[in-house]
């Protein structure tokens, strides 16, 4: 007893070192003074002003198109990557897996420059475009690392026994391969569209001026004080995540139950 | 049709924008604004103030790897033994935050850590001393453990609930106690999983800028600090990827490190 | 109860409230290779692992010895576990595999030496010391488990369906590397199976569990030839089971037909369950049979014909190494030596309630 307890006191001082700060941002998109420093009386007046604020609106509209964008594009290339590495040899395949790495394990800074470097030297226009194509390269490890392990669970005997039962090749892939891995082209979906929001250092790198995500936003802002419209923006977006997850895991059990 | 061929675009995007990005890092990094082979840029690590900045930056992602390690393992052995539904609970704790901005949940500890915030506030009512560590290594430190613990707990989650409990128990059975066991068995079992959860860690304390930037004022500089600085300040590209190719050899060295122990790609989390 | 080395003393458990072993008694005795048979979820597995320490029971005692050691941890018994998966430890070479419980009780470096050297040659893999688990098949992988724990000197060993991952030909060898590593060490072998085979052909004593009840303790001949109900015929090899009527002692109507037989005791016009096998089926000229029937089926399975014979509305299974041809009219003919009778179980409950010594 004594040990589950101190189990739990050590899981819930945890919980609240990760999630404090959380709760500070929350608290400060109801606090009515200006400055972090002061709590000048309950407010929901930054929800307001956050719709009117259009620089934030439209940072808000570049990070979400940047992630859903980037997010399918390598969860296309990831996915259909994974397919072709199946059926090749070890050797390439590991090769290929060697390279799926290199993002992933480098730092974020100096993949960040050498995009940098690269755009330069290619004289393209650093914007929207730049941002995107970095986010699809660091996008698509987490889907070839969600879906390869799918892909090797996969009973190479049923694709097998669809084709000996007449499908086209094409036909097997989707109605018996495509189910089965299904499950971790979401997930590499769902982390590709996370990464990519919550990117700063390489957006940092490969943005041009006047074009903003909410981080490169919040970074510029830092020194001069964050817009609480900010924390009510963040606030909301924490919420509606929050709100679906909960949803997602407690609907299907709700569901058994009855 | 081959299927081979649907891996293309994976290998031309590879090319185009891993492989020849990296390459050109080299060749800055090695090269003065002539374009004239030079090694400047890398030697440039020996003065005083990159020194400095590499220094500082070892030790202060050292510490915070250390310390996510010694936080996560009893962390992971804790929701090893618990029979929640374990994926969603671990997305709960560690996945959520991610959806808070980096920057704002790392300046929200600006918020808390002042020296008027509020666990001084909090600490000044129970008359304890005031925690006076902003702008100081120590908060830097601190902000490299809230924003990196996750992926020090989750590769030692995954090797950790793999392990077969039946080996467990043989232990138990052939005399060994809890201590001996987890010893002998449990903790060399768990090796992959807590290098990779090492070089997670490492490899972005050692390169941010941010967390420095935000937590340290501007009194403390990183080697991140200083080549984020060359880009986009200095303009001086050159420099900044020699200071790169620098950074780089700890990265590879870590790599090699991770890559050997776990040679099954057990670890590999997300 | 004399010289038993375990006492199972009414034991229960329970998980998730559902009851797994209710009040169950068992002795073992000194040096017997005794056997847990039945179908999955029958309490079997769970019995070892109380014995093993990695449960507790709900009420109950375990005696190892004349002690008490329901509630002493895996490491403090002296009894040692081949698990179902080998349970190798994947970082150990196989010498320290088979070293670890000597290094944990501070035996010196040559007396481990010598064991590992002893044990190996023991499951005929001598040479083996520096291999790795994963580079071992299945069947040398369980004989280095038995290795690791018999090195140990357990008094008992338990060995929980260690032979389920095995193929057939795999599987029957090592049965007999068994029966030869127990009467070579003296050491009491508790085995786990649902292999009603494996059991047969290893046990000197046998016990039969059905939903945490025992069903039946015998010599594999008796638990063979004499199953005391149904669930244990049916269990135990391919049988007859038919409702029937004891007339008197000596005689029993079965299907309309009077069978001489040899059981006594069952009282008289009570209603029974006859149990015979196959191959005891005797097929012979209609007009010699007590029964006549017609031979519905019949497949050759390499040593014998299994045949079916319907005759007055049962089916009768039949194994005989003469073949006869579908369609011909048969008689049946019983040795009354071959006719088990057994207690018909009033309720549907009463089926699985336990029969203890």
């Amino acid at each position: 007893m004594i040990k589950t307890t101190a189990q739990k006191i050590y899981l819930g001082l945890i919980f609240i070192f990760l999630y404090a700060p959380i709760v500070t941002l929350i608290v400060l998109s109801f606090n009515a003074s200006k400055t972090r420093a002061k709590w000048g009386g309950f407010t929901t007046k930054w929800y307001a002003a956050l719709f009117q604020n259009e620089q934030i609106m439209q940072a808000l509209w570049n990070t979400l198109a940047l992630a859903v964008l980037s997010a399918l594009i390598a969860t296309f290339i990831g996915t259909i990557a994974c397919i072709a590495m199946q059926s090749m040899k070890r050797t390439s395949r590991t090769i290929l897996m060697g390279i799926t790495n290199i993002p992933m394990l480098n730092a974020e800074i100096v993949t960040g420059i050498s995009l940098m470097l690269l755009f330069l030297s290619l004289g393209a226009k650093f914007g929207f475009g730049t941002i995107l194509l970095s986010h699809i390269t660091f996008n698509i490890p987490y889907v070839i690392l969600s879906v390869m392990p799918r892909m090797k669970q996969l009973n190479p005997s049923t694709y097998e026994a669809a084709l000996d039962l007449g499908a086209s090749q094409t036909y097997a892939f989707f109605k018996v391969v495509f189910p089965d891995i299904l499950p971790g082209i979401l997930s590499g979906f769902l982390m590709a569209f996370t990464m990519s929001l919550d990117d700063f250092i390489i957006t940092h790198f490969t943005k041009g001026p006047g074009v903003d995500t909410l981080s490169t936003k919040i970074y510029t802002e830092v020194k001069k004080g964050i817009k609480p419209e900010m924390y009510a923006l963040s606030t909301i977006i924490f919420v509606t995540v929050l709100v679906l997850l909960l949803l997602v895991n407690y609907m299907p059990m709700a569901k058994k139950k009855k | 049709m081959n299927k081979k061929l649907l891996s293309l675009p994976f290998i031309f995007w590879s090319a185009m924008f891993v492989i020849v990005p990296l390459c050109m890092v080299f060749y800055y990094g090695l090269t003065d604004k002539s374009g004239a082979f030079t090694l400047d840029n890398i030697l440039a690590i020996a003065t005083a103030e990159h020194s400095k900045a590499l220094w500082e930056a070892l030790k202060l992602s050292v510490i915070s790897t250390v310390i996510c390690l010694l936080l996560a393992y009893p962390l992971a052995m804790i929701l090893c033994n618990m029979n929640v539904n374990q994926n969603s609970f671990l997305v709960l704790i560690f996945i959520l935050p991610m959806w808070m901005n980096f920057l704002l949940r790392t300046l929200a500890w600006q918020t808390l850590l002042e020296k008027t915030g509020v666990i001084n506030s909090i600490l000044s009512t129970l008359h304890l001393p005031a925690l006076n560590i902003i702008n100081t290594p120590s908060a830097i430190v601190l902000g490299m453990v809230y924003n990196f613990l996750p992926f020090m707990v989750l590769p030692l989650y995954n090797v950790l609930v793999k392990i077969d409990k039946s080996v467990i128990n043989a232990a138990y059975d052939l005399g060994a106690n809890g201590v001996q066991t987890f010893v002998r068995i449990i903790f060399p079992l768990s090796l992959p999983g807590m290098f990779s959860g090492i070089t997670m860690v490492f490899v972005p304390s050692l390169t941010t800028f941010v967390i420095s930037k935000i937590l340290g004022g501007s009194k403390i500089l990183l080697i991140g600090n200083v080549i984020e600085q060359e880009f986009t300040q200095t303009g001086n590209w050159n420099l900044g990827s020699g200071l790169s190719i620098v950074l780089m050899l700890f990265i590879i060295f870590n790599m090699v490190i991770s890559v050997i122990t776990d040679k099954e790609g057990e670890a590999n989390t997300l | 109860m004399k010289n038993a080395l375990v006492n199972l003393v009414n034991i229960s458990k329970s998980f998730d409230n559902q009851m797994v072993l209710d009040d169950l008694n068992l002795y073992i005795r000194e040096n017997e290779f005794l056997t847990l048979l039945g179908p999955s979820g029958c309490g079997k597995t769970t019995t070892l692992r109380i014995l093993g320490g990695f449960e507790t029971p709900d009420k109950g005692q375990v005696i190892f010895e004349g002690r008490d050691i329901t509630n002493l941890p895996p490491n403090k018994r002296n009894l040692n576990t081949v698990f179902q998966k080998y349970a190798l430890f994947p970082h150990m070479t196989i010498a320290e595999n088979i070293a670890f419980g000597l290094k944990i009780s501070g035996k010196s470096k040559s007396y481990i030496n010598d064991k590992i050297k002893y044990a190996l040659k023991l499951v005929n893999l001598d040479g083996f010391e520096n291999r790795m688990p994963d580079s071992l098949s299945g069947g040398q992988q369980q004989r280095i488990a038995i290795a690791r724990a018999i090195v140990n000197e357990p008094k008992l060993l338990l060995l929980d369906e260690p032979l389920g991952a095995l193929d057939l030909k795999l599987r029957q060898d090592m049965q007999y590397e068994l029966i030869r590593l127990k009467n070579e060490l003296g050491i009491t072998f508790i085995y786990v199976t649902h292999d009603q085979e494996e059991a047969l052909t290893m046990s000197d004593t046998i016990v039969v569990m059905n939903q945490g009840y025992i069903q039946q303790i015998g010599t594999p001949e008796s638990i063979y030839n004499e199953p005391e109900n149904a669930f244990v015929a049916d269990f135990i090899g391919d049988s007859n089971i038919i409702g029937a009527t004891m007339i008197r002692d000596r005689l029993v109507e079965i299907l309309g037909a009077r069978f001489d037989c040899v059981d006594t005791g069952f009282g008289e016009n009570k209603p029974v369950d006859v149990v015979i096998r196959p191959e005891d089926v005797e097929l012979v000229a209609p007009e010699e049979g007590i029964i006549q029937g017609t031979l519905t089926h019949s497949i050759f399975k390499g040593v014998h014909y299994e045949m079916e014979v319907m005759a007055n509305g049962f089916e009768w299974l039949v194994q005989s190494t003469k073949m006869v041809p579908v369609g011909t009219k048969v008689g049946i003919k019983v040795d009354p030596f071959n006719i088990q009778i057994m207690k018909k179980p009033e309720s549907e409950d009463e089926e699985a309630i336990g029969v203890n010594e």
